[in-house]
Protein backbone atom coordinates (compact mmCIF):
# COMPACT_ATOMS: atom_id res chain seq x y z
CA UNK A 1 0.00 0.00 0.00
CA UNK A 2 1.50 3.84 -0.89
CA UNK A 3 1.52 5.21 1.73
CA UNK A 4 2.76 9.19 1.58
CA UNK A 5 4.38 10.29 -1.49
CA UNK A 6 7.14 7.41 -1.96
CA UNK A 7 6.84 4.57 0.86
CA UNK A 8 5.52 0.51 0.73
CA UNK A 9 3.26 -0.72 3.57
CA UNK A 10 3.10 -4.59 3.48
CA UNK A 11 0.26 -5.14 5.99
CA UNK A 12 0.48 -8.58 5.21
CA UNK A 13 3.98 -8.76 6.83
CA UNK A 14 6.34 -10.65 4.06
CA UNK A 15 8.63 -12.96 5.84
CA UNK A 16 12.34 -13.02 5.25
CA UNK A 17 12.56 -17.06 5.41
CA UNK A 18 15.92 -17.76 4.77
CA UNK A 19 19.17 -15.16 4.30
CA UNK A 20 22.44 -16.72 2.80
CA UNK A 21 25.88 -14.64 2.50
CA UNK A 22 29.25 -15.75 0.68
CA UNK A 23 32.35 -13.73 1.07
CA UNK A 24 35.78 -14.00 0.43
CA UNK A 25 39.55 -14.13 2.22
CA UNK A 26 39.82 -10.37 3.21
CA UNK A 27 36.38 -10.50 4.58
CA UNK A 28 37.00 -13.80 6.44
CA UNK A 29 39.60 -11.65 8.77
CA UNK A 30 37.30 -8.78 9.19
CA UNK A 31 35.09 -8.58 12.73
CA UNK A 32 32.10 -10.28 10.82
CA UNK A 33 34.00 -13.16 9.72
CA UNK A 34 31.25 -15.44 11.86
CA UNK A 35 28.06 -13.72 10.51
CA UNK A 36 29.33 -15.55 7.07
CA UNK A 37 27.73 -19.27 5.78
CA UNK A 38 30.49 -19.64 3.21
CA UNK A 39 33.58 -18.11 3.21
CA UNK A 40 36.55 -18.62 0.74
CA UNK A 41 40.23 -18.73 0.54
CA UNK A 42 40.71 -18.15 -2.85
CA UNK A 43 39.53 -14.35 -4.02
CA UNK A 44 39.30 -16.29 -7.60
CA UNK A 45 37.13 -19.25 -5.97
CA UNK A 46 38.83 -21.69 -8.02
CA UNK A 47 37.48 -19.50 -11.24
CA UNK A 48 38.90 -18.72 -14.44
CA UNK A 49 38.43 -14.46 -13.71
CA UNK A 50 37.29 -12.08 -11.80
CA UNK A 51 33.69 -11.89 -13.14
CA UNK A 52 33.41 -15.82 -12.92
CA UNK A 53 34.41 -15.85 -9.51
CA UNK A 54 31.95 -12.60 -8.58
CA UNK A 55 28.84 -14.88 -10.46
CA UNK A 56 30.07 -18.03 -8.51
CA UNK A 57 29.43 -15.47 -5.30
CA UNK A 58 25.69 -14.41 -6.50
CA UNK A 59 25.12 -18.58 -7.14
CA UNK A 60 26.44 -19.79 -3.66
CA UNK A 61 24.38 -17.18 -1.90
CA UNK A 62 21.64 -18.00 -3.62
CA UNK A 63 21.69 -22.11 -3.41
CA UNK A 64 22.29 -21.80 0.26
CA UNK A 65 19.50 -19.09 0.99
CA UNK A 66 17.58 -21.98 -0.95
CA UNK A 67 18.72 -24.73 1.15
CA UNK A 68 18.38 -22.86 4.15
CA UNK A 69 14.74 -21.94 3.39
CA UNK A 70 13.77 -25.43 2.85
CA UNK A 71 12.87 -24.97 -0.58
CA UNK A 72 14.01 -25.71 -4.26
CA UNK A 73 14.84 -24.10 -7.15
CA UNK A 74 11.58 -24.15 -8.83
CA UNK A 75 9.62 -23.06 -6.26
CA UNK A 76 11.27 -19.77 -6.50
CA UNK A 77 8.67 -17.54 -8.43
CA UNK A 78 10.52 -14.81 -9.28
CA UNK A 79 14.61 -13.99 -8.60
CA UNK A 80 15.37 -10.13 -8.45
CA UNK A 81 18.95 -9.65 -8.90
CA UNK A 82 21.59 -6.74 -9.23
CA UNK A 83 25.52 -6.06 -9.12
CA UNK A 84 27.94 -3.38 -10.41
CA UNK A 85 29.35 -5.19 -13.57
CA UNK A 86 27.97 -3.76 -16.83
CA UNK A 87 24.70 -5.16 -18.13
CA UNK A 88 24.61 -6.99 -14.74
CA UNK A 89 26.52 -10.39 -16.77
CA UNK A 90 26.52 -11.60 -12.62
CA UNK A 91 22.95 -11.68 -12.25
CA UNK A 92 21.67 -12.62 -15.62
CA UNK A 93 24.38 -15.63 -15.46
CA UNK A 94 23.20 -16.43 -11.65
CA UNK A 95 19.57 -16.13 -13.62
CA UNK A 96 20.46 -18.64 -16.39
CA UNK A 97 21.43 -21.71 -13.75
CA UNK A 98 18.49 -20.85 -11.43
CA UNK A 99 15.93 -20.77 -14.22
CA UNK A 100 13.35 -18.90 -12.15
CA UNK A 101 11.24 -15.97 -13.87
CA UNK A 102 13.97 -13.15 -13.31
CA UNK A 103 14.00 -9.18 -12.92
CA UNK A 104 17.50 -7.69 -13.45
CA UNK A 105 17.92 -4.45 -11.66
CA UNK A 106 20.25 -2.38 -11.03
CA UNK A 107 20.84 -0.01 -7.92
CA UNK A 108 24.34 0.20 -7.74
CA UNK A 109 25.38 -0.70 -3.80
CA UNK A 110 21.89 0.10 -3.28
CA UNK A 111 20.76 -3.02 -4.69
CA UNK A 112 20.25 -4.83 -2.23
CA UNK A 113 17.38 -2.89 -0.75
CA UNK A 114 16.02 -2.69 -3.99
CA UNK A 115 15.70 -5.88 -4.02
CA UNK A 116 14.55 -6.79 -1.26
CA UNK A 117 11.90 -3.77 -1.04
CA UNK A 118 10.82 -5.29 -4.71
CA UNK A 119 10.64 -8.62 -3.20
CA UNK A 120 8.40 -7.62 -0.37
CA UNK A 121 6.05 -5.73 -2.56
CA UNK A 122 5.54 -8.96 -4.81
CA UNK A 123 4.70 -11.27 -1.62
CA UNK A 124 2.75 -8.36 -0.37
CA UNK A 125 0.43 -7.83 -3.34
CA UNK A 126 0.13 -12.14 -3.72
CA UNK A 127 1.94 -11.87 -7.01
CA UNK A 128 4.01 -14.06 -5.48
CA UNK A 129 4.30 -17.26 -2.46
CA UNK A 130 8.27 -16.98 -2.61
CA UNK A 131 10.56 -14.65 -4.01
CA UNK A 132 14.44 -14.35 -4.03
CA UNK A 133 16.50 -11.53 -4.04
CA UNK A 134 20.01 -10.99 -4.22
CA UNK A 135 23.16 -9.05 -5.54
CA UNK A 136 27.00 -9.45 -5.01
CA UNK A 137 30.43 -7.68 -5.75
CA UNK A 138 34.01 -8.48 -6.13
CA UNK A 139 36.82 -6.67 -5.26
CA UNK A 140 38.67 -7.39 -8.07
CA UNK A 141 35.87 -7.16 -10.31
CA UNK A 142 35.23 -3.76 -9.71
CA UNK A 143 38.39 -2.51 -9.34
CA UNK A 144 39.03 -4.09 -12.92
CA UNK A 145 36.18 -2.09 -14.24
CA UNK A 146 35.44 1.12 -12.42
CA UNK A 147 39.27 1.59 -11.61
CA UNK A 148 42.61 0.61 -12.28
CA UNK A 149 43.93 -3.59 -12.73
CA UNK A 150 44.21 -5.17 -9.42
CA UNK A 151 47.97 -5.56 -9.74
CA UNK A 152 48.47 -1.86 -10.53
CA UNK A 153 50.17 -0.26 -8.28
CA UNK A 154 48.56 3.56 -6.97
CA UNK A 155 47.99 5.11 -3.86
CA UNK A 156 44.34 6.11 -3.00
CA UNK A 157 43.17 8.90 -1.02
CA UNK A 158 42.11 8.44 2.43
CA UNK A 159 38.65 9.09 0.90
CA UNK A 160 38.70 5.96 -0.84
CA UNK A 161 36.39 2.65 -0.14
CA UNK A 162 37.33 -0.65 -0.16
CA UNK A 163 34.84 -2.92 -2.60
CA UNK A 164 33.77 -6.03 -0.76
CA UNK A 165 33.76 -9.57 -2.12
CA UNK A 166 30.77 -11.26 -0.57
CA UNK A 167 27.60 -11.97 -2.55
CA UNK A 168 23.91 -11.95 -0.18
CA UNK A 169 21.16 -13.22 -0.81
CA UNK A 170 17.20 -13.13 1.08
CA UNK A 171 13.90 -15.75 0.30
CA UNK A 172 10.96 -13.59 1.20
CA UNK A 173 7.52 -15.74 1.30
CA UNK A 174 4.30 -15.00 2.22
CA UNK A 175 3.33 -15.79 6.38
CA UNK A 176 0.16 -17.95 4.92
CA UNK A 177 2.25 -19.52 2.10
CA UNK A 178 4.23 -20.87 4.43
CA UNK A 179 1.52 -22.08 6.99
CA UNK A 180 -1.21 -23.35 4.77
CA UNK A 181 1.69 -25.73 3.08
CA UNK A 182 3.06 -27.14 6.13
CA UNK A 183 -1.01 -28.29 6.90
CA UNK A 184 -1.43 -30.49 3.77
CA UNK A 185 2.14 -31.70 4.58
CA UNK A 186 3.90 -30.99 1.38
CA UNK A 187 6.43 -28.90 2.60
CA UNK A 188 7.48 -28.10 6.42
CA UNK A 189 7.06 -24.77 7.51
CA UNK A 190 10.84 -22.98 6.64
CA UNK A 191 11.25 -20.84 8.94
CA UNK A 192 9.98 -23.05 12.02
CA UNK A 193 12.13 -25.72 12.13
CA UNK A 194 15.81 -24.23 11.21
CA UNK A 195 17.47 -23.20 14.24
CA UNK A 196 19.05 -20.48 12.93
CA UNK A 197 16.40 -18.65 11.59
CA UNK A 198 14.00 -18.65 14.70
CA UNK A 199 13.00 -15.36 15.09
CA UNK A 200 10.56 -14.56 12.54
CA UNK A 201 11.48 -11.37 10.69
CA UNK A 202 8.95 -9.28 8.88
CA UNK A 203 9.66 -6.89 5.84
CA UNK A 204 7.09 -3.76 7.44
CA UNK A 205 7.39 -1.12 5.12
CA UNK A 206 10.25 0.19 2.49
CA UNK A 207 10.72 3.95 0.65
CA UNK A 208 12.02 4.17 -2.54
CA UNK A 209 14.61 6.95 -2.87
CA UNK A 210 15.02 9.53 -5.51
CA UNK A 211 18.22 10.39 -7.24
CA UNK A 212 20.30 13.07 -5.67
CA UNK A 213 23.12 14.99 -6.93
CA UNK A 214 24.80 16.87 -5.03
CA UNK A 215 27.37 17.85 -8.14
CA UNK A 216 30.50 15.87 -6.18
CA UNK A 217 32.61 14.48 -9.37
CA UNK A 218 35.25 12.55 -7.39
CA UNK A 219 35.01 9.02 -7.77
CA UNK A 220 37.33 8.59 -5.01
CA UNK A 221 34.77 9.89 -2.33
CA UNK A 222 31.84 8.07 -2.65
CA UNK A 223 30.73 8.66 0.97
CA UNK A 224 30.47 12.42 0.84
CA UNK A 225 28.10 12.10 -2.61
CA UNK A 226 25.67 9.75 -1.38
CA UNK A 227 25.30 10.96 2.27
CA UNK A 228 22.72 13.20 0.83
CA UNK A 229 20.83 10.54 -1.19
CA UNK A 230 20.68 8.86 2.36
CA UNK A 231 19.59 11.81 3.97
CA UNK A 232 16.66 12.27 1.38
CA UNK A 233 15.32 9.12 1.95
CA UNK A 234 15.55 8.82 5.78
CA UNK A 235 14.15 11.65 5.98
CA UNK A 236 10.76 10.51 3.44
CA UNK A 237 10.66 7.39 5.42
CA UNK A 238 9.81 9.21 8.32
CA UNK A 239 7.49 11.71 6.77
CA UNK A 240 5.86 8.91 5.06
CA UNK A 241 5.46 6.62 7.85
CA UNK A 242 4.58 9.40 9.95
CA UNK A 243 7.09 7.85 12.67
CA UNK A 244 10.01 9.26 14.66
CA UNK A 245 13.48 8.76 15.11
CA UNK A 246 12.62 6.56 17.78
CA UNK A 247 10.79 3.96 15.99
CA UNK A 248 13.87 1.95 14.87
CA UNK A 249 16.42 0.06 17.72
CA UNK A 250 19.07 0.83 14.44
CA UNK A 251 19.71 2.68 11.48
CA UNK A 252 22.29 1.80 9.20
CA UNK A 253 23.39 3.16 5.78
CA UNK A 254 24.81 0.86 3.27
CA UNK A 255 28.13 1.97 2.29
CA UNK A 256 29.09 6.05 3.25
CA UNK A 257 32.38 5.09 5.28
CA UNK A 258 33.69 6.70 7.68
CA UNK A 259 34.11 10.41 5.35
CA UNK A 260 30.26 10.07 4.41
CA UNK A 261 28.71 8.89 7.89
CA UNK A 262 30.31 11.93 8.97
CA UNK A 263 28.93 14.19 6.76
CA UNK A 264 25.23 12.42 7.71
CA UNK A 265 25.58 12.80 10.97
CA UNK A 266 25.85 16.17 10.20
CA UNK A 267 23.05 16.20 7.95
CA UNK A 268 20.52 14.79 10.36
CA UNK A 269 21.28 17.55 12.77
CA UNK A 270 20.74 20.46 10.25
CA UNK A 271 18.02 18.66 9.42
CA UNK A 272 16.18 17.97 12.52
CA UNK A 273 16.77 14.53 12.66
CA UNK A 274 18.51 13.62 15.88
CA UNK A 275 19.47 9.51 16.37
CA UNK A 276 21.89 8.86 18.91
CA UNK A 277 25.64 7.60 17.78
CA UNK A 278 24.53 4.12 19.64
CA UNK A 279 21.77 4.02 17.44
CA UNK A 280 23.29 4.73 14.22
CA UNK A 281 25.62 2.19 12.03
CA UNK A 282 26.99 2.28 8.44
CA UNK A 283 27.87 -1.20 6.68
CA UNK A 284 30.87 -0.06 4.98
CA UNK A 285 32.34 0.38 8.74
CA UNK A 286 31.03 -2.56 10.12
CA UNK A 287 32.18 -4.98 7.92
CA UNK A 288 36.05 -4.33 8.59
CA UNK A 289 35.84 -2.84 11.91
CA UNK A 290 38.84 0.00 12.22
CA UNK A 291 41.47 -1.67 9.18
CA UNK A 292 43.12 1.34 8.02
CA UNK A 293 44.19 -0.63 4.76
CA UNK A 294 40.37 -0.03 3.41
CA UNK A 295 40.96 3.79 3.87
CA UNK A 296 37.05 5.54 4.70
CA UNK A 297 35.39 1.74 4.60
CA UNK A 298 33.86 -1.02 2.72
CA UNK A 299 31.71 -0.45 -0.34
CA UNK A 300 29.60 -2.18 -3.18
CA UNK A 301 26.57 -4.08 -3.69
CA UNK A 302 28.23 -6.81 -1.39
CA UNK A 303 28.78 -4.75 1.53
CA UNK A 304 24.78 -3.94 2.63
CA UNK A 305 23.75 -7.31 1.38
CA UNK A 306 26.31 -9.71 3.80
CA UNK A 307 26.68 -7.21 6.56
CA UNK A 308 22.35 -6.75 6.71
CA UNK A 309 21.60 -10.62 4.87
CA UNK A 310 24.28 -11.95 7.84
CA UNK A 311 25.32 -10.24 10.70
CA UNK A 312 22.43 -7.88 11.18
CA UNK A 313 19.60 -9.94 10.43
CA UNK A 314 21.45 -12.72 12.76
CA UNK A 315 21.53 -10.13 15.66
CA UNK A 316 18.12 -9.19 15.08
CA UNK A 317 16.93 -12.69 15.49
CA UNK A 318 18.68 -13.06 18.46
CA UNK A 319 16.83 -10.20 19.98
CA UNK A 320 19.18 -7.27 20.22
CA UNK A 321 17.08 -5.34 17.99
CA UNK A 322 13.02 -5.36 17.41
CA UNK A 323 13.07 -3.02 14.38
CA UNK A 324 15.89 -2.05 12.22
CA UNK A 325 15.80 0.24 8.99
CA UNK A 326 18.74 -0.64 5.99
CA UNK A 327 18.92 2.24 3.90
CA UNK A 328 21.42 0.61 1.10
CA UNK A 329 23.16 3.86 -0.86
CA UNK A 330 24.23 3.99 -4.26
CA UNK A 331 26.62 5.61 -6.18
CA UNK A 332 24.98 5.50 -10.06
CA UNK A 333 28.48 6.54 -11.76
CA UNK A 334 29.96 4.65 -14.87
CA UNK A 335 33.66 5.16 -15.69
CA UNK A 336 32.72 6.57 -18.75
CA UNK A 337 30.45 9.17 -17.10
CA UNK A 338 32.81 10.16 -14.77
CA UNK A 339 35.87 10.35 -17.49
CA UNK A 340 33.20 12.97 -18.89
CA UNK A 341 33.28 15.33 -16.37
CA UNK A 342 29.72 14.01 -15.32
CA UNK A 343 29.24 14.53 -11.58
CA UNK A 344 27.81 11.27 -9.26
CA UNK A 345 23.76 10.93 -9.07
CA UNK A 346 23.33 8.83 -6.21
CA UNK A 347 20.02 7.10 -4.78
CA UNK A 348 19.55 5.29 -1.18
CA UNK A 349 16.32 2.65 -0.57
CA UNK A 350 15.50 2.05 2.68
CA UNK A 351 13.69 -0.81 4.24
CA UNK A 352 12.39 -1.46 8.04
CA UNK A 353 12.23 -5.02 9.11
CA UNK A 354 10.96 -6.02 12.83
CA UNK A 355 11.09 -9.03 14.61
CA UNK A 356 7.76 -11.23 14.74
CA UNK A 357 7.21 -12.25 18.11
CA UNK A 358 9.98 -14.22 19.48
CA UNK A 359 10.04 -18.44 18.82
CA UNK A 360 7.40 -19.11 16.64
CA UNK B 1 36.26 24.48 -16.92
CA UNK B 2 35.81 24.45 -13.28
CA UNK B 3 34.05 27.83 -13.13
CA UNK B 4 31.88 27.27 -15.42
CA UNK B 5 30.63 24.14 -13.58
CA UNK B 6 31.00 26.28 -10.80
CA UNK B 7 28.26 28.47 -12.33
CA UNK B 8 25.37 25.62 -12.74
CA UNK B 9 25.72 24.41 -9.39
CA UNK B 10 22.23 25.54 -7.10
CA UNK B 11 23.16 27.56 -3.80
CA UNK B 12 22.47 23.93 -2.27
CA UNK B 13 25.11 22.01 -4.03
CA UNK B 14 27.52 24.58 -3.17
CA UNK B 15 26.36 24.82 0.35
CA UNK B 16 26.73 20.74 0.10
CA UNK B 17 30.10 20.77 -1.81
CA UNK B 18 31.43 23.03 1.08
CA UNK B 19 30.36 20.74 4.23
CA UNK B 20 31.21 17.52 2.69
CA UNK B 21 34.81 19.45 1.74
CA UNK B 22 35.29 20.40 5.44
CA UNK B 23 34.88 16.68 6.35
CA UNK B 24 36.93 15.20 3.84
CA UNK B 25 40.28 14.06 5.41
CA UNK B 26 43.76 15.57 4.07
CA UNK B 27 46.13 13.55 2.39
CA UNK B 28 49.04 12.64 4.34
CA UNK B 29 51.30 14.15 1.81
CA UNK B 30 54.40 15.13 4.07
CA UNK B 31 54.15 11.02 4.93
CA UNK B 32 53.81 10.34 0.78
CA UNK B 33 56.98 12.83 0.24
CA UNK B 34 58.76 11.08 2.53
CA UNK B 35 57.91 7.47 1.35
CA UNK B 36 58.31 8.73 -2.29
CA UNK B 37 61.80 9.97 -1.65
CA UNK B 38 62.95 7.13 0.12
CA UNK B 39 61.49 4.10 -2.14
CA UNK B 40 62.40 6.00 -5.30
CA UNK B 41 65.89 7.13 -4.25
CA UNK B 42 66.29 3.25 -3.37
CA UNK B 43 65.42 2.35 -6.45
CA UNK B 44 67.73 4.80 -8.48
CA UNK B 45 70.73 3.64 -6.24
CA UNK B 46 69.47 0.38 -7.38
CA UNK B 47 69.67 1.49 -10.94
CA UNK B 48 73.08 3.55 -10.35
CA UNK B 49 74.42 0.11 -8.96
CA UNK B 50 73.67 -1.93 -11.58
CA UNK B 51 74.83 0.77 -14.42
CA UNK B 52 78.44 0.81 -12.28
CA UNK B 53 78.82 -2.84 -12.47
CA UNK B 54 78.18 -2.88 -16.36
CA UNK B 55 80.55 -0.58 -16.62
CA UNK B 56 82.98 -2.02 -14.31
CA UNK B 57 82.37 -6.08 -14.93
CA UNK B 58 80.86 -6.01 -18.38
CA UNK B 59 82.57 -3.15 -20.56
CA UNK B 60 79.42 -1.05 -21.28
CA UNK B 61 80.34 2.61 -21.72
CA UNK B 62 78.70 5.11 -19.81
CA UNK B 63 76.66 5.65 -22.90
CA UNK B 64 75.74 1.98 -23.27
CA UNK B 65 75.15 0.70 -20.09
CA UNK B 66 71.47 2.55 -19.75
CA UNK B 67 69.84 0.07 -21.48
CA UNK B 68 70.95 -3.11 -19.94
CA UNK B 69 70.02 -1.57 -16.64
CA UNK B 70 66.68 -0.05 -17.65
CA UNK B 71 66.02 -3.59 -18.71
CA UNK B 72 66.83 -5.41 -15.52
CA UNK B 73 64.69 -2.86 -13.58
CA UNK B 74 61.85 -3.50 -15.88
CA UNK B 75 62.21 -7.26 -15.51
CA UNK B 76 62.05 -6.85 -11.49
CA UNK B 77 59.28 -4.34 -12.03
CA UNK B 78 57.48 -6.55 -13.95
CA UNK B 79 58.45 -9.48 -11.74
CA UNK B 80 57.02 -8.46 -9.20
CA UNK B 81 54.04 -7.28 -10.52
CA UNK B 82 53.19 -11.10 -11.55
CA UNK B 83 54.15 -12.14 -8.13
CA UNK B 84 51.12 -9.83 -6.39
CA UNK B 85 54.01 -7.28 -4.44
CA UNK B 86 54.04 -4.66 -6.73
CA UNK B 87 50.87 -3.31 -5.70
CA UNK B 88 51.69 -2.98 -2.30
CA UNK B 89 54.58 -1.77 -2.49
CA UNK B 90 53.46 1.23 -5.01
CA UNK B 91 50.17 1.65 -2.88
CA UNK B 92 52.93 2.69 0.25
CA UNK B 93 55.41 4.08 -1.86
CA UNK B 94 53.24 6.40 -4.47
CA UNK B 95 55.25 8.33 -6.73
CA UNK B 96 58.38 7.09 -5.37
CA UNK B 97 57.39 4.02 -7.85
CA UNK B 98 55.60 4.98 -10.14
CA UNK B 99 57.79 7.86 -11.48
CA UNK B 100 60.74 5.54 -12.15
CA UNK B 101 60.64 3.05 -15.12
CA UNK B 102 59.28 0.39 -13.12
CA UNK B 103 55.77 2.41 -12.34
CA UNK B 104 55.89 2.08 -16.33
CA UNK B 105 56.64 -2.03 -16.68
CA UNK B 106 54.09 -2.10 -13.62
CA UNK B 107 51.61 -0.52 -15.62
CA UNK B 108 51.81 -2.69 -18.40
CA UNK B 109 51.81 -5.83 -17.35
CA UNK B 110 49.39 -5.49 -14.88
CA UNK B 111 46.98 -4.91 -17.24
CA UNK B 112 48.20 -7.54 -19.28
CA UNK B 113 47.70 -10.15 -16.59
CA UNK B 114 44.06 -8.36 -15.73
CA UNK B 115 42.59 -9.01 -19.45
CA UNK B 116 44.63 -12.08 -19.93
CA UNK B 117 40.79 -13.77 -19.38
CA UNK B 118 39.58 -12.09 -22.77
CA UNK B 119 42.06 -13.60 -24.89
CA UNK B 120 45.66 -13.00 -25.88
CA UNK B 121 44.83 -10.84 -28.74
CA UNK B 122 41.61 -9.04 -27.76
CA UNK B 123 42.54 -9.21 -24.12
CA UNK B 124 46.59 -8.87 -24.01
CA UNK B 125 46.96 -7.07 -26.56
CA UNK B 126 44.48 -5.08 -27.02
CA UNK B 127 44.73 -3.84 -23.14
CA UNK B 128 48.50 -4.00 -22.23
CA UNK B 129 49.21 -0.44 -23.34
CA UNK B 130 45.68 0.99 -21.82
CA UNK B 131 47.39 2.92 -19.05
CA UNK B 132 50.84 3.02 -21.00
CA UNK B 133 49.54 4.55 -24.16
CA UNK B 134 49.00 8.09 -23.15
CA UNK B 135 52.72 8.04 -21.30
CA UNK B 136 53.76 6.85 -24.45
CA UNK B 137 51.57 9.30 -26.88
CA UNK B 138 52.39 12.56 -25.13
CA UNK B 139 56.24 10.95 -24.27
CA UNK B 140 56.83 10.92 -28.26
CA UNK B 141 54.68 14.31 -28.91
CA UNK B 142 56.88 16.36 -26.04
CA UNK B 143 60.50 14.49 -27.50
CA UNK B 144 59.16 15.90 -30.99
CA UNK B 145 58.72 19.58 -29.71
CA UNK B 146 61.78 19.29 -27.91
CA UNK B 147 63.89 17.84 -30.74
CA UNK B 148 62.57 20.93 -32.97
CA UNK B 149 63.81 22.96 -30.36
CA UNK B 150 67.26 21.71 -30.06
CA UNK B 151 67.66 21.40 -34.10
CA UNK B 152 67.15 25.44 -33.98
CA UNK B 153 70.18 27.48 -35.11
CA UNK B 154 71.97 28.81 -31.80
CA UNK B 155 70.31 26.23 -29.29
CA UNK B 156 71.95 23.04 -28.67
CA UNK B 157 73.07 20.54 -31.36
Amino acid sequence: MLIGHQSWKFSTRPQILSTAVVGGPFEAQGPLAEDFDILHGDLLLQQKSWEQAEQMLLHEACDKAIEKAHLTKDRIQFFLSGDLMNQIISSSFAARTLASPYLGIFGACSTSMEGLALAALLVDKQCARYVMTATASHNASAEKQYRYPTEYGSQKPPTAQWTVTAGGAAVVGAVEAAANEAVDGSVIDPIAKDEETKGRLAVTSATVGRVVDMGLTDPFNMGAAMAPAALATIEAHFRDLDVGEEHYDLVVTGDLGKVGAKILGELMVRHGIHIPDDRYADCGLLIYGDNPAVWSGGSGCGCSASVTYGHLFRELRRGRWKRILVVATGALLSPLSFQQGESIPCIAHAVAIERDGDTP
Amino acid sequence: MAQANAKKLTPIQREYQALAKAYEPSRPLLQNFIRAFVVGGAISVLGQGLEDMFIHYFGFTQKTAGNPTVAILILLAALATGLGVFDKLASFAGAGTAVPVTGFANSIVSTALEHKSEGYVLGVGGNMFKLAGSVLVFGVVAAFFIGIIRSLPGLGG
